[in-house]
């Protein structure tokens, strides 16, 4: 099939619009097809995508399965995946019909809560796939309407507040990125992906009101989108959207938000920022790297002072996509293989944990930590899975968890002694705070009197969370599944990299010397 | 296929007891976990005794690959593997065994609603198969695996009474710390790769004769690469052998079952440490400076936990503190560079410390819990077969034996005195030296005081728990029928494969032997005139044999040489520690008591553990706490949200125009901005590219 990635994208679309047409009323029956819809089509979705994942050749380090179109307005529609892209397709993929699954107790405007959802998943299969720059960015873009809409309707009491400060982050980063795609198509004149990642950019040192910008060209455009995709991340310290998203937003849409959406970052600097502006991020290389150390352990101190358990995940979230960026901008095998697999892994395990919360979330309608306590005693089967992800979440070897965090941290320490050593302290704080929420939590006596006849999960439930604990485990125990497909291309990424900075570092020194 | 049903053994075992109990029922869980286990353990003692070796690992399955970092779960055959496998497999399967009697009432669990037991023989045979990776890894990632595999079982366990409080708080801070441990060993594995590309111990083995030619940039300055490796696995053996400074875990680890502290935290995970720096030998051969720092720190535990364990008043911390110090004594000796040795002690302290735990286990189970010595006394006739058990553990622990011959007595004799003489050698007569002579006084003491209040005297406190004070069933006795026998003969058994001459310990351990060179001879002969004859070094280079011994380390040879008065020191220690434990709890026992009175504060700063908890919590825990409030509420809250705020209120009325709109909720009008807004970008960016 040519366009099996169109397909893939856009059977949730279609779903959607079904819905959107054929759908009527609010009735109980109305509401099960709507959901009945959504997962079948999520479902779809992921097994067309497995044919994608079949297919894919990893030692081929070229972009596969093209697609293009001539678009409307002169546009191109461009789609393909990589060895780097193809598995955040397969996470979107694999994370949705369990996000649906998830949602089966909602209640409120079901029909328009799964197109929201069908939606997204469209948007965010799109910017994994998209490889024409105005392509991304729409769907980088309109990727936040369906999340702002989900938070915005389906969300808790402060959801107009977190809607809002979650809008503002990303469109502040947005308007930079924007300008600096204008830029990006003033200079090389296309707005195709592949074809920008071999133009060279320009990095010679100019100066602007009087500041030197080393890097020239490269670095100012880094930056732009270093904007976009560090609040995407996010970053410390431009994180403080994230735990008041995740708090207000309806278990699903904490899901999706940390498992997917959190990705599209780090997928950003991975396919943007290192091959189309190296100069650039080899000058700001310290500064994102420290910026990753003081994320891990701020935020994992911070996770510790939390009473709310949403909150403390999503500290906890940051936490961890600090070793995302740290791997990333080690720019070495270990770094960035870690980097993706962390990223997948993290989708898993976070996914889990919020799913977590989930289950006794609709049972006591409260998030406060406060409010558990001895759950062991009523919960068994809940309490293992729990400590599943737990466990997983502090890194523990054999879990997906510790994979990542292991790998990032190599390929760390070979660039910055310093970042490793700050970073590897978050071992120790995260096991301090996961294991902390655990027992408040789950272990313990069971005095209160709300809890008394708590009951475990549901078939339901547990079905939910068995793909999660298989992913995880077998990430842990047999980790080539991912770094097999994800080697070659980022040895790829990598010798490119390393290339054009020899080349504008050759480059550098003429100048110099005929000075 | 020997080695692999040694290892997955334990955890198919897990498996089926933990998720087939419904199944199998509540005995089905145990007898098969512990049959399992006794599997393992008979085929470890073959592959022991025939000296099995081999020098390509046995490959499982790749694991973490990426790049030139080249790991995979796999099975190193060699001698320390093999000494490690009989220690791990049987003790758990004794403990196993015990645990069904131990086990059988709980009274902290209701026996008609839970079924809490096919939970515990779980985790305790999880834990056996994590500990198996560990010492079977042949790379650092497979033994980090294991490293904190074992942590997991440590924690599910001492947490295994999971309503009480202590028993929560315990198992969280045995991970914690542990994880403080774990930082420098993951930085240490993270150096090595750095400058080795690779993880894998053949090829760090022998890239150690280069690293400590090289230097490394670390931190702030250069450092010799051999030695901040060293150092930084050491850190990692020190977490989870409980060393000084990261020891605080320990004693509180014992809120766990008894049979838990027998397996965990006595015999086999708290060993882990030792192993790893066995295991490094061929590194550590070439890192003196950090060797001394081992040398010194195990030194100075192996006596501040003596100090602390005179006073203790829990029969099962007193034991904790005393394996804490026993790990001193095995650090020691690694650290002077005798490694044979170190596992010499380590494979002795298992069976009689297993024995004094599990003694000390069959105590409290008789005694309906009652862990309180001040509550003991007058044991023996209740429990004749726990009394003789304990008394050869404590003859095994305080170094009984005939002195002057070196290995005639029991198992403690015969390793305590082989580390105290490589100490003295290892430490020219210095610190390390007098530091264990002193601890090996001490060990007397607070063992003997254990057997008096316990098993001599009148009965003390509740009469009813006296009355109904039991002998143990036979279910727990046989267990600790064996041990006694490991208790007695392993010392003088394997004497000459540990600490016999230079020829017989590299033998055992698969390497080769050769001749000195002359100039080698003559430095030994000048150094200690009576280690003259000094006839074979190690031949085999780093990492070809179990353990590296380099030729210019004769410590081994010259400890068979030392002055008679050092080999009677420990001797004498010991008897003096038994003379006063005589005299303050038998001839004279109101003594102590007045004694803790006139010295009050050096009496509370040994109850009080020298206050290690206290300062700990003050410096690291609350500050923790306390700065994660401040950075959630001043950091996020006032600086961060507070610009963020700042901007869209205040500098920019557009925004706070929006933001007025969006509280009044009028989300869709706003979600429609915002597509209008990038639909207006788009076409505007779209014309200026068909512009050009």
């Amino acid at each position: 099939m040519d366009n099996l990635l169109s397909i893939t994208t856009f059977i949730p679309t279609l779903a959607a619009a079904i819905l959107a047409i054929f759908l009527r009323g609010e009735d109980a029956a109305a509401q099960r097809n709507a959901k009945w819809v959504a997962l079948t089509a999520t479902t779809a979705t992921f097994l067309a995508s497995l044919f994608i994942l079949f297919d894919f050749d990893p030692q081929n380090t070229g972009f596969q399965f093209v697609e293009e179109h001539e678009w409307l307005l002169g546009l191109k529609y461009k789609m393909g995946v990589d060895g780097i892209s193809v598995l955040f397709v397969m996470l979107t993929t694999f994370m949705m019909p369990i996000t649906i699954l998830a949602s089966w107790n909602v209640t409120t405007r079901v029909k328009e809560y799964m197109i929201a959802f069908l939606i997204l998943e469209t948007l965010m299969l799109g910017v994994f796939m998209a490889l024409d720059l105005v392509l991304f960015y729409l769907f980088f873009e309109a990727g936040l309407i369906p999340m702002f809409l989900i938070i915005g309707i389906w969300g808790g009491k402060e959801r107009i507040y977190a809607s809002f400060k979650f809008f503002l982050y990303t469109f502040l980063g947005s308007v930079l990125m924007l300008v600096a795609m204008v830029a990006m198509f003033s200079d090389a004149g296309t707005t195709d992906i592949p074809s920008l990642m071999r133009h060279q950019f320009g990095s010679e040192d100019f100066s602007v009101l009087g500041i030197h910008i080393v890097g020239g060209m490269q670095t100012l455009m880094f930056l732009a989108f270093f904007a976009s995709f560090a609040v995407k991340m996010p970053m410390w310290p431009v994180h403080t959207w994230l735990p008041d998203a995740h708090v207000q937003a309806p278990t699903a849409g904490s899901v999706v938000l940390a498992a997917i959406l959190l990705k599209m970052g780090g997928y950003g600097f991975l396919r943007f920022s290192l091959p189309m502006f190296p100069v650039g991020a080899e000058v700001l290389t310290p500064l994102v790297l420290w910026m990753s150390a003081i994320a891990i352990v701020y935020t994992s101190l911070v996770a510790l002072a939390q009473e709310d358990m949403k909150k403390l995940i999503a500290y906890s979230s940051v936490a961890h996509m600090g070793y995302v960026t740290m791997g990333i901008f080690a720019a070495n095998q270990q770094g960035i293989d870690g980097a993706i697999f962390q990223m997948l892994s993290h989708g898993f395990i976070s996914g889990a944990l919020f799913l977590c919360v989930g289950v006794i979330y609709d049972r006591m309608h409260t998030r406060e930590i406060d409010a558990y306590g001895g759950l062991v005693n009523r919960m068994p089967a809940y309490a293992l899975i729990f400590m599943l992800f737990t466990m997983a979440n502090v890194g523990l070897p054999g879990t997906s968890g510790f994979i990542g965090e292991f790998l990032t941290l190599v390929g760390v320490f070979q660039v910055n002694t310093w970042v490793a050593l700050v970073a590897t302290t978050g071992v120790i704080l995260s096991a301090a705070y996961a294991l902390w929420l655990y027992r408040r939590v789950v272990l313990g006596d069971l005095i209160k009197e709300s809890l008394k006849s708590i009951s475990d999960m549901t078939t339901r439930e547990r079905a939910i969370f068995a793909p999660l604990v298989v992913m995880t485990l077998l990430l842990g125990v047999y980790p080539s599944l991912v770094t097999d497909i994800t080697g070659p291309a980022v040895e790829a990424l990598i010798s490119n990299y390393d290339t054009a900075l020899a080349e504008a570092h050759a480059a550098t020194q003429v100048a110099d010397a005929t000075q | 296929m020997i080695f692999k049903i040694i290892l997955f053994a334990p955890l198919i075992g897990a498996i089926i007891a933990g998720f087939g109990w419904r199944v199998i029922g509540d005995k089905g869980a145990q007898w098969v976990t512990t049959g399992l286990l006794f599997l393992s353990a008979l085929l470890s003692w073959v592959v022991f005794l025939q000296g099995a070796h081999q020098d390509d690992p046995v490959h499982i399955l790749t694991w973490i690959q990426s790049g030139t970092l080249d790991t995979s779960w796999s099975i190193r055959v060699d001698r320390l593997t093999t000494t490690m496998l009989i220690v791990v497999t049987t003790v758990s399967a004794l403990v196993h065994l015990y645990s069904m009697g131990y086990m059988a009432h709980d009274e902290n669990f209701d026996d008609e609603k839970e079924s809490y037991r096919p939970r515990f023989f779980a985790y305790l045979s999880l834990f056996t198969f994590a500990m198996l990776m560990l010492v079977t890894a042949d790379n650092l990632a497979q033994m980090f695996f294991g490293w904190e595999g074992v942590g997991l079982a440590s924690y599910l366990l001492i947490g295994f009474y999971f309503r009480k409080p202590s028993a929560n708080a315990a198992s969280i801070k045995a991970f914690v710390v542990n994880r403080v441990g774990d930082f420098g060993f993951a930085l240490g594995i993270m150096a090595l790769f750095f400058l080795t590309d690779s993880i894998q111990f053949d090829e760090v083995f022998a890239a150690a004769p280069e690293l400590a030619e090289t230097n490394l940039t670390f931190l702030w300055t250069e450092w010799n690469a051999a030695n901040l490796i060293a150092f930084l696995l050491f850190v990692g053996a020190m977490g989870k052998s409980a060393q000084l400074f990261l020891h605080t875990w320990l004693p509180d680890a014992m809120e766990g079952p008894t049979p838990v502290s027998a397996l965990i935290h006595a015999a086999t995970m708290v060993t882990a440490g030792v192993f790893l720096v066995c295991r490094m030998s061929p590194l550590m051969e070439y890192a003196p400076e950090a060797m001394m720092f081992v040398t010194f720190l195990g030194a100075s535990t192996a006596f501040f936990a003596a100090t602390v364990g005179l006073v203790q008043n829990d029969i099962k911390r007193v034991i904790a503190y005393s394996t804490c110090s026993q790990l001193g004594y095995m650090f020691v000796a690694a650290g002077v560079g005798v490694y044979s040795v170190a596992m010499f002690h380590l494979l002795t302290h298992a069976f009689f410390k297993a024995m004094l735990f599990l003694g000390a286990g069959s105590v409290i189970h008789g005694m309906h819990h009652e862990q309180d010595m001040r509550n003991y006394g007058g044991l023996r006739k209740k429990m004749p077969m726990t009394f003789w058990a304990m008394l050869i553990g404590t003859l095994a622990i305080t170094g009984v034996g005939i002195p002057l011959t070196g290995w005639i007595g029991f198992a403690g004799f015969a390793s305590k005195d082989a580390v105290i003489e490589s100490a003295f050698v290892g430490s020219q007569g210095g610190y390390a030296f007098w530091m264990l002579v002193v601890a090996a006084l001490f060990t007397s003491f607070y063992s003997w005081r254990l057997m008096f209040l316990t098993f001599w005297g009148e009965p003390r406190g509740d009469k009813h728990t006296h009355e109904h004070a039991h002998e143990s069933p036979n279910v727990m006795l046989i267990p600790l029928g064996v041990l006694a026998v490991g208790a007695v003969f392993a010392g003088a058994i394997w004497y000459g494969s540990f600490f016999g001459k230079t020829n017989e310990v590299v033998k055992f351990f698969g390497g080769k032997y050769g001749e000195p060179t002359q100039e080698l001879v003559e430095a030994v002969a000048e150094r200690s005139p009576k280690a003259s004859e000094l006839h074979y070094v190690m031949e085999s280079g780093p990492g070809e044999a179990a353990i590296y011994i380099a030729p210019e380390n004769t410590v081994l040879h010259e400890a068979h040489y030392v002055p008679t008065w050092v080999k009677l020191s420990p001797f004498v220690a010991m008897v003096l520690g038994l003379i006063v434990a005589y005299w303050f709890y038998i001839v004279n026992p109101s003594l102590p008591k007045r004694l803790a009175e006139n010295q009050r504060p050096l009496y509370l700063f040994l109850l009080n553990k020298w206050y290690f908890d206290e300062i700990y919590d003050a410096i690291f825990v609350n500050p923790a706490k306390k700065l994660g409030g401040f950075l959630w509420k001043r950091g996020d809250g006032n600086v961060i949200d507070g610009s963020i705020n700042g901007l869209a209120m205040g500098i920019i009325p557009f925004f706070t125009r929006l933001a007025g709109r969006a509280q009044s909720g009028y989300i869709f009008t706003y979600a429609f901005a915002m597509v209008i807004g990038i639909a207006v970008l788009v076409t505007w960016m779209s014309f200026t590219g068909g512009a050009e």
